[in-house]
This record gives C-alpha cells, sequence and structure tokens, in this order.
C-alpha cells in the first residue's frame, strides 16, 4: 500500500464559521496504481489530496504513506517526509524562472543533497521527450512542456507517491492528453504511484481507478473508467447532490 | 539549493544594488577612514623621520605640564647651556648642537594679517646651518639679532624675498626683522609637512621662543662613526642625569609621528561615525527590501517547501543571499573608500599646507573589516525577513493563501517597551549617573530608542498616513495612491522609519546646539558688563593673543572706565590640571562679570594670591587662606594663597591669578580684554581708537558685545553645519529606500497596475498614483523624525538645565522645511517607479502572475 487514509475528519474554524471538509474518509491507493480523486466543487478532494501529502493537518483519524504515519509528525518529519517519499505536480507548473528544465528538473534532488540516478534521469527525460529542451527555461517553453518538466521533477527522485494537482487544467486538450499519457506510462511502465485530483471526465478516465467525493465523504468508485461511465457518475452524483443527500 | 538561489538573486540585479547600496555606502565611510588614516600616518612616519634625519640622540627635559594634543599646546621645557658642554664631552660624540625651538612663531604675511596654520607648527629657533635634510636655496643664516632665515613655504605664503623686512609675532609683541637667507629641504621641498619655520640667531631664539637667556629646548646630538645611537643614549642620559629626557633620532620621531597619529583617530572618528549612521539606516532599508522580496517570492519558496526543503534551508537560501549582496558592496564599498581615503587624504595635505603624501596605503584592517560591516550588516538584516520565509507553509505553493495580516499588537508592544528601555537609558545617560559610560549609555538609548519607535510605526502610520493621505485625495488616483501607502502598514512603516532617524538626528541636534546658543548668547547678554571686546579667533591649539601695552594703552583712551585683560592657560593646582585666568585688573574683571565674592575678598590679588569660584572651591576642599602648589607652563612651582571664593557662574569660572603671573603661561600674552565704557562714551568713538592700538597686533581685533557674542555662539553653527552634512547621508539613503520600496511594490502589483489600466486609467494618473503614495510615506517619515528629534533634544536639553542651558528653542522654520523637502523626496523617488508603472504592456501585465 502506498498511502492509506483511515477515518480522516477535517475541520476548519469552529463555532458558527465551522466547515466540515472531511467527514470520515477511508481511502487506499495501491502500489503503482493511477487514482483520480473527483467531485463537484467544495467536495473535498483538494483537502483530501493535502492532508494526504502532509500539507495540511487532520483533524482527527491517520494518514500512511508507504510505512510512514504522516499524522503526528512534526514540521522536521514532514519535510523528510515530502523531501523522500512524495512528488508533487501543480495547476500552475510552478517551475522556478531562472532555473533552466534540467536545473528544475533535479531541483528536489539538489534540496535533498542526493545524486541523481544517471540512468533513471535518462529514462525520465526520454519518457517526457525533452532532451533538446534541457538547457531552457520555463518561459521559453509551451504550458505542456512546462508541466512535461514539472512532471519529469517529480518522477526523478521515484518518491513513493506523485500528487498531482489539476495537472491539466491550465493546459489544451492536446497538451493535457500528452502529459496524461505521460503519467499513465510511469504508472504502467515504471510502477509510479500516482493520484490526482481533477474535475475533467476525461482525464481521471487515464487512471486505473476513481474515487468520487460528495461533501467530505466518498460515495462511489469506479474501476477502469472510460470518459462515459465518469460522466455518468458525476451526473448521478450532481443529482444526489441537488436532491439534498 | 545554492545555486538555485544564486541564480534568482542574478535575474534580480537592480534589486541588489538598491539594496546593496546603503552598504556600499557604510563601508565606504569604514575603508575610507582607514585608508585616510593610514595613508596620512605614513606621510606624518616621513615627515618626522626627515626632521631627525641628522639627530643620532635627541635631548630634552621633562615638560612642566603634560597637556594632550587635544587639549591645548605643551611647553617644552628648557634647560641650561652647561649641558651642551656636558654632552660634548661625553666619548662616542662627534658634534653636538643646542636647539632653542617652540612653537608660536607666527609671521605676518605683506596683507598684514598672520599666516594661519591649521595643524602644522609654527616653529621658531635658532640658525643652526645646513643639518640634515636643510638646504639653503638663497642668502645665508642669520647673523644678527635683526636677521631671520624662513623657510620657502613661508617665504611664499607670506610672499617674502631676501632683503624684506617681516614682522614676526613670538612670546613677545611684534618685533620686524630682515630676511637674510631663504631655506628648504632635499628632494625640492619647501618644508617639512607644512611646518612654518623662521631661524633667528641663537640668543634671540632663546629669548623669543623659550623666554630666557642662554638655555635650549633641545639637543640634537651626531654620533662618531661605529657609534651606536643606543648606546651613546644611555652613555648621554647617564652623564646628564636626572631630569633629562635622552632618545633616540628613531625614537623622537616615532613620538612625534605617535602624537600626531592620535589626533588623526578624531578623523578617523568622524568617518566612522558616518559608517554607523549609514549603516544603522541601512539595515531599515535591507530588512525592508528582504521582507518584499520574501512576500513576493512566497509561492517559489512554498514550492521547495513543498520539495522537502527543510526550514534551515530556506533560511539558509535567504541568508545566502544576503551574504552575496553583503560582499558584493563590501567589494563596491571598499573600492570607494580607497578613493574616498585618497581624495581626504589630498585634500588634507593640501590644507596642512603641502603634506607631501607617502602614497596611498590600504592596510589590512580596511578589507577585514570593509568585509565583516558588510557581512553583518547585511546579513543582521536578513535574518527577520529569512524567519519569516521558513513560517511560509508548503501549502502556499497549491493555493494563494492569503497571508493573514498578522495583528500589530505583538510588534506594538515589543516597541513600547524597546523605546521604554531606550528613554531610560537615555534619561540615564543625560543624568551623568553613569561614569565613564555616558556617552555609550546615550548612545545606545538614542539607537535603542530608534528601533522602538521604528517597531511602533505600524500602529501609528495607519492613523497619520490615512490622515496626511487625505491632503492628496481630491482625484481617484491621489485616493488610490492614500490607499496604497495604508495597505501594508509594516513596509511603508519600515521605509518612513529609515527617512526618521535621518530626520530625527538633524532636528535633535538642531534643537540642542540652536537651545544652547540662544542660551549662552542669553547669559552674555545679560552679565557682562563690557561694551567692547578684543578677541581674535583661534585656528590651531594655541589661542590668539595681543601686546599687553594694548591693555594699559587702552585704559588710557578717553571715554574708556575700565579694561579687564584676561591670559589663559592650564595649571597644575594641588596636583590637579585645571583651567587658569590671569588678568590685568581684578576689580574690572570682578565688574565685567558682575563677579561676587562668596568667601574673602575678591577686590585685589598680590602675588602668590588666588582667587576660585565656588564650584572649584568645593571639590577641592579649599577655603580662604589655605595654600595651594601651583605649577605653570613654565618655571617651578609656587605656592599661593586663597584669598577670595567667588560664586560660580556659567560664563567665568577657575582659579584667577594677577596678570604678573602669566609671565610663565604657555602664551604670555593676553588672548581677551573686556573694555567697559565710561558713562556717555559712544562705542562708535571709541571703537577706531582701539582698533588703532591693534595695529601691531593682527591675531586679534575689538568688536562691540553683540558682535562678540555673534562670533562666540557661531562656532556652533559651524559644528550644526557639519553635523546637518553627516545626517544628509543618511536621508540620502532613506531616499533610496523609498525608490526601492516603491519600485519592488510596482513589480508586486503589476496584475492590479494592469487592471487599473485596462478600465481606463490613464499614463499620468498611474504616475500621479504612484507619486501619492510615495510623497505620503516621506512625509510620514519625516514627521515622525521631526516629532522624535524635538522628543530628543528637549530631553537632553532638559537634562542640561543645570549646565546653564535654559532656553528651548524649537527651530519650527527648519522643520517646515524638513517636512517640505520630504514632499519633494517623496516625488523625486517616485520618478523612477513612476515611469516603470506607467509603461506596464497592460495585457501582459493581466497575464502577469
Amino acid at each position: 500500500m502506498a498511502a492509506r487514509a483511515n477515518d480522516v475528519w477535517k475541520v476548519y474554524g469552529s463555532g458558527e464559521a465551522q466547515v466540515v471538509a472531511l467527514r470520515g474518509v477511508n481511502a487506499e491507493f495501491e502500489r503503482a496504481r493511477f487514482t483520480a480523486i473527483m467531485g463537484p466543487s467544495g467536495s473535498g478532494k483538494s483537502t483530501l489530496m493535502h492532508c494526504l501529502a502532509g500539507l495540511d493537518s487532520v483533524t482527527r483519524g491517520t494518514i500512511h504513506i508507504g510505512d510512514t504515519a504522516v499524522t503526528g509528525l512534526g514540521d522536521a518529519g514532514l519535510t523528510k517526509l515530502r523531501r523522500d517519499k512524495v512528488g508533487f505536480i501543480f495547476q500552475q507548473f510552478n517551475l522556478l524562472p531562472t532555473l533552466t528544465a534540467l536545473e528544475n528538473i533535479l531541483l528536489p534532488l539538489s534540496i535533498a543533497g542526493r545524486k541523481p540516478d544517471k540512468e533513471w534521469l535518462d529514462v525520465v527525460i526520454e519518457t517526457v521527450g525533452l532532451r533538446d529542451r534541457l538547457g531552457h527555461r520555463p518561459a521559453q517553453l509551451s504550458g505542456g512542456q512546462q508541466q512535461r518538466v514539472a512532471c519529469a521533477r517529480a518522477l526523478a527522485s521515484r518518491p513513493e507517491v506523485i500528487f498531482a494537482d489539476e495537472p491539466t487544467g491550465n493546459l489544451d486538450s492536446r497538451a493535457g492528453a500528452e502529459v496524461l499519457g505521460f503519467l499513465r506510462r510511469s504508472v504502467a511502465e515504471y510502477q509510479q504511484t500516482i493520484v490526482m485530483v481533477t474535475h475533467d471526465p476525461v482525464a481521471a478516465s487515464y487512471a486505473g481507478r476513481v474515487i468520487f467525493l460528495a461533501d467530505g465523504q466518498i460515495v462511489s468508485e469506479l474501476i477502469e473508467p472510460t470518459p462515459d461511465t465518469v460522466l455518468d457518475t458525476m451526473k448521478k452524483l450532481d443529482g444526489l447532490t441537488e436532491a439534498g443527500l | 539549493m545554492l545555486r538555485a538561489t544564486l541564480k534568482s538573486l542574478l535575474a534580480r540585479k537592480v534589486r541588489l544594488v538598491l539594496s546593496g547600496l546603503a552598504v556600499v555606502l557604510g563601508v565606504m565611510f569604514v575603508s575610507g577612514a582607514f585608508v585616510l588614516t593610514d595613508t596620512l600616518g605614513r606621510s606624518f612616519d616621513t615627515v618626522f623621520s626627515d626632521a631627525y634625519a641628522g639627530t643620532d640622540v635627541g635631548v630634552s627635559a621633562k615638560p612642566k605640564i603634560d597637556v594632550s594634543e587635544m587639549e591645548g599646546m605643551e611647553v617644552a621645557a628648557t634647560f641650561p647651556a652647561s649641558a651642551l658642554e656636558k654632552v660634548r664631552e661625553v666619548p662616542g660624540v662627534a658634534s653636538a648642537t643646542g636647539l632653542a625651538m617652540a612653537d608660536g612663531a607666527r609671521v605676518i604675511g605683506s596683507n598684514g594679517k598672520v599666516l594661519t596654520s591649521v595643524g602644522p607648527p609654527q616653529l621658531g629657533s635658532n640658525w643652526a646651518g645646513e643639518t640634515g635634510q636643510l638646504e639653503l636655496r638663497e642668502g645665508r643664516g642669520p647673523t644678527a639679532d635683526t636677521e631671520v632665515a624662513v623657510n620657502a613655504g613661508v617665504a611664499k605664503a607670506a610672499k617674502l624675498a631676501v632683503g624684506d623686512r617681516v614682522g614676526v609675532l613670538t612670546l613677545q609683541p611684534k618685533r620686524d626683522f630682515t630676511v637674510v637667507g631663504i631655506f628648504g629641504y632635499s628632494g625640492d621641498r619647501d618644508s617639512l609637512g607644512g611646518a612654518q619655520e623662521v631661524a633667528f640667531t641663537e640668543p634671540v631664539a632663546q629669548e623669543l621662543m623659550l623666554g630666557q637667556p642662554g638655555v635650549f629646548s633641545e639637543l640634537s646630538v651626531k654620533a662618531a662613526d661605529g657609534v651606536a645611537p643606543a648606546e651613546l643614549r644611555d652613555d648621554i642620559a647617564a652623564a646628564l642625569g636626572d631630569g633629562y629626557v635622552v632618545k633616540t633620532g628613531e625614537q623622537l620621531s616615532d613620538d612625534a609621528a605617535a602624537g600626531l597619529k592620535e589626533g588623526l583617530a578624531f578623523f578617523n572618528n568622524i568617518l566612522l561615525g558616518f559608517a554607523g549612521v549609514a549603516l544603522f539606516v541601512g539595515i531599515f532599508l535591507i530588512l525592508n527590501t528582504f521582507s518584499i522580496i520574501v512576500a513576493q517570492r512566497t509561492r517559489e519558496l512554498a514550492l521547495l517547501r513543498a520539495m522537502g526543503a527543510g526550514r534551515r534551508q530556506v533560511i539558509g537560501s535567504v541568508l545566502v543571499e544576503a551574504v552575496a549582496i553583503g560582499l558584493v558592496a563590501s567589494v563596491l564599498g571598499l573600492g570607494a573608500g580607497i578613493g574616498v581615503g585618497a581624495l581626504l587624504a589630498y585634500v588634507f595635505g593640501q590644507t596642512a599646507g603641502g603634506l607631501q603624501l607617502a602614497g596611498l596605503g590600504v592596510p589590512p584592517a580596511a578589507v577585514i573589516s570593509s568585509f565583516a560591516v558588510g557581512l553583518i550588516v547585511t546579513v543582521i538584516a536578513a535574518v527577520l525577513p529569512a524567519m519569516r520565509a521558513a513560517r511560509i507553509p508548503p501549502i502556499a505553493a497549491m493555493q494563494d493563501v492569503a497571508t493573514p495580516d498578522r495583528p500589530l499588537t505583538k510588534i506594538s508592544v515589543a516597541g513600547a517597551v524597546v523605546t521604554a528601555v531606550g528613554g531610560t537609558l537615555m534619561a540615564l545617560g543625560l543624568s551623568g549617573n553613569t561614569g565613564d559610560n555616558t556617552l555609550l549609555t546615550i548612545l545606545g538609548g538614542v539607537l535603542l530608542s530608534f528601533v522602538g519607535v521604528a517597531l511602533l510605526t505600524p500602529l501609528i502610520s495607519r492613523p497619520v498616513v490615512g490622515l496626511l493621505g487625505r491632503l492628496f485625495s481630491w482625484s481617484v488616483p491621489g485616493k488610490l495612491g492614500r490607499l496604497n501607502s495604508g495597505r501594508n502598514p509594516r513596509r511603508t512603516a519600515i521605509t518612513a522609519a529609515a527617512l526618521m532617524v535621518g530626520i530625527a538626528l538633524v532636528t535633535g541636534v538642531t534643537v540642542i546646539l540652536d537651545s544652547a546658543k540662544s542660551s549662552i548668547s542669553a547669559l552674555a547678554e545679560d552679565t557682562i558688563q563690557a561694551e567692547l571686546v578684543i578677541s581674535g579667533a583661534q585656528t590651531g591649539a594655541r589661542p590668539p593673543s595681543f601686546d599687553p601695552a594694548v591693555l594699559d594703552q587702552a585704559a588710557e583712551l578717553p571715554g574708556v572706565a575700565m579694561v579687564a585683560g584676561l591670559y589663559g592657560d592650564r595649571a597644575v593646582v594641588g596636583g590637579k590640571q585645571g583651567w587658569i585666568t590671569a588678568t590685568s585688573s581684578v576689580p574690572a574683571l570682578r565688574e565685567i562679570y558682575r563677579a561676587s565674592p562668596t568667601a574673602g575678598s575678591i577686590d585685589s590679588l598680590g602675588p602668590n594670591q588666588l582667587l576660585v569660584d565656588s564650584g572649584t572651591a568645593k571639590d577641592r576642599g579649599l577655603s580662604v587662606g589655605d595654600t595651594v602648589p601651583v605649577q605653570l607652563s613654565r618655571g617651578d612651582a609656587r605656592t599661593y594663597t586663597v584669598t577670595g571664593i567667588y560664586a560660580e557662574s556659567q560664563l567665568f569660572g577657575g582659579f584667577v591669578v594677577p596678570a604678573s603671573a602669566a609671565a610663565d603661561f604657555a602664551v604670555p600674552q593676553p588672548t581677551q580684554a573686556y573694555l567697559k565704557l565710561a558713562p556717555g562714551a559712544s562705542v562708535d568713538q571709541v571703537m577706531p581708537q582701539v582698533e588703532t592700538l591693534l595695529a601691531d597686533s593682527p591675531e586679534v581685533s575689538v568688536a562691540d558685545r553683540a558682535d562678540f557674542i555673534e562670533q562666540q555662539t557661531s562656532q556652533l553653527d559651524g559644528l550644526l553645519t557639519m553635523i546637518q552634512i553627516l545626517l544628509a547621508l543618511a536621508i540620502v539613503i532613506a531616499v533610496l529606500g523609498i525608490v526601492n520600496t516603491l519600485a519592488l511594490s510596482v513589480l508586486e502589483r503589476t496584475r492590479e497596475l494592469g487592471l487599473l489600466r485596462a478600465i481606463g486609467l490613464r499614463r499620468g494618473q498611474t504616475m500621479r498614483m504612484i507619486t501619492v503614495e510615495a510623497v505620503v510615506i516621506s512625509v510620514f517619515g519625516a514627521l515622525l523624525g521631526v516629532a522624535v528629534g524635538t522628543g530628543l533634544g528637549a530631553a537632553v536639553v532638559r537634562a542640561l538645565r543645570e549646565d546653564g542651558i535654559t532656553d528651548l528653542v524649537v527651530p519650527w522654520g527648519q522643520m517646515g522645511v524638513f517636512l517640505g523637502l520630504a514632499a519633494v523626496v517623496g516625488v523625486v523617488a517616485a520618478v523612477l517607479p513612476a515611469i516603470r508603472a506607467a509603461r506596464l504592456n497592460v495585457l501582459g501585465a493581466i497575464a502577469h502572475e
């Protein structure tokens, strides 16, 4: 198991202003699988991911990444966890504008003070297809290329889990497809574990499994989804939500 | 990680330059001080080793009173000519020359005025021939008592040629001589280090320079071949016995140079003062720059954290940036400092009458202190922002975490505490209960108060900036500018605080000096009962003096009722050094200063009798009838009897002895005289007659009471101007700070500016918006500065009340000027950022993240 949430509650604020973002979420993310988390706005999908990644604390319940209990770790422990076990891909790419593509890819390793594994690096660069762009700065790359650099950055340190937050949200459909295809290959060929938050059914269909959140609870799950099955489930959920459930 | 930091730094070069500039200036003054001192120091070494080139061993006598360089002139002791005979008989002595030499031979130039000297001595001595490096250029040495030789420096300055008549002032009033020779030094030098030299015949030099026939002040001994100077020195010392100071030429030259270098430390301190102020203000600037940078890089730093960078790594990355800026600034500052040091050394050499510079020196201390100061200051300023950077949560990489405005409570409480501590320290220092550390305590108090007020500034800034802003709110851009300046109180506050420091210091010093001036003037107006005063402006260690005969002649002028001539010197009375005054007329002095007796009589003084003020009497436990030993600058110690004690006053104090004692003063001539006119006599009538009497005393002039008081207090004006120039630098740095803050704010608000432009804000309006923001910040800073400065000044004035500063003068006019200037400064500081904001590409700006 790459990541696990046990009865996770997340409550923001208190008293009148209290908002319950997660209500007793139980979820497991197997190794070498590509899981998508879907749900309408405010369903708690981003919160769940932030909690899983140790970026946000949980109010109750436990989170594990690999064998590490995330809940209860201090800042130093969380830092080490992020450094060694977790990779991120952001909607805004979040590349450092002053570094070249290659330097951006190597940044997590250099933060950790580790030497890159040459062979693996070659594989990653080959897979994302950026060999001739390594010396370019982010400003000289297209959106899709930037996001591929970000993917390579997440993969380079072979983390236990990669969390992707709307990775195609800022891309057109072609560039998005490239990035998603690449993510799927990294799962299939290199046994990477990926957890992706998205609200795009097409994006979700690249995953091997989709879990649906509504009102802070897991309400449904799909294995080997297609865009159509995802869309249907979404519609059903919207119907349920509108019906007041 | 390191590479990421450095690359991001290089990508922001402008920011680097702006924030580093303050450090550059500070470091410049630090290294400049060291370079100047080193260069001048080595130049003096050369001068003195040349001056003692012909001397293997020198003999002198212990001075009667040790006077430090800053306090006045030391009078060399004399010894009888028999010592010269004794030395000549010591085996190993090739030749020995007796010198009757002293400072204080003032040549009257062709324009009738005395040649002045700022620093180098005005030496009068006997002609000892072409010894050492001295070379006759024209004519010959003096052989008759009416002849002199002068060095080429004097000849040029006074426009003298061989055969000319020249007046010279010495221990005695003006005496005329014929110039028979002009000499210089090897290497085509007109003088050694700018010293003015007049050579008389031996008896004349003894009479005029030492005040006694048949004595010398120094012996210059040449060793026979093969005799080591150190051995010869010991032999001579043994032969002469106690009371003599015997040194090798090398020792003499080192000692003389060491004395002057002490004086140089004064320049050093002034420059280091400049540096301190620049760096203190610079800390504010750097702190602000880094805070803004950290705020702007929130996302980037959060990303690093999300990728596993620890807090320490984030702190490290900000500090590495600080170190890089500090390094660059130190290098530039060191370079600029070498330039400033060289320039000042040149200027000094010129004003000191042509000191030949020994080549520019950059001592290791200059380099080390430059880098230490530059690095430490930058890193200290970056620590707080770095810690703030480390607190950015990694989640900020994914969402726009609205960094909530942290409440100002904590910072305000801290500010209040620091201000209170600073105020207390200042109060302690000013109350004078801290002994030797008074100055340090006061300085520390002022510094802490500044930091405290700076911490309080965010709290004050809200209402005050809001209020100030209303002045400019008549237009939409003005309103936007006002709101912008109030939107980040911390940033506005620090920027304004930097300006506050400079303006507060200037205002404070002005309050103190204006109050002092006004108080002294008022006191002098009230106290001094003389219509006319004879005095001169002092340029060096030696006070200007005049012929004592003038006193008697003036007393006999029609319309003059009383004349009190004053002679002043330092003397050791009862084992302690203090100021002593001799007067030609005790009753006149009493009348003119309205002195009243508290014990005994202060109507007259006989030989070996003295008066003392009540404060000093109390300190020393003296009462009427007591006897005290008095050692004057010349002659032997004598016992004086206290015959009267007069009430202490702010204007006049110390021991008073009869004029007859002044013969043993360092300057045995009167330095001041007060003339009280008879009832009905007019100042306009008497003054020209006194002027006529002073024809042969060109160092002094006569002035009416108002002019005299003005002359005395105008010395404070010079001091004030100097301090204002020093502090103007702090203000310039603060202006850089405003430019910096605005530039970074504009950058930060690129998107917002684009939006405003997109919905129709014109270029001119954009510029006006930025300008209003700048003006509000700078006027706020000036307002704070004026307020804090007045407070500081008033506190000091209050503490000095006992010392006679009773008036509190608040320079309203100047404060108005500061506020006006601040507005102008704001406009100037806004120019570049405003242009930048106006030039924004609207589309690009909106897409900007």
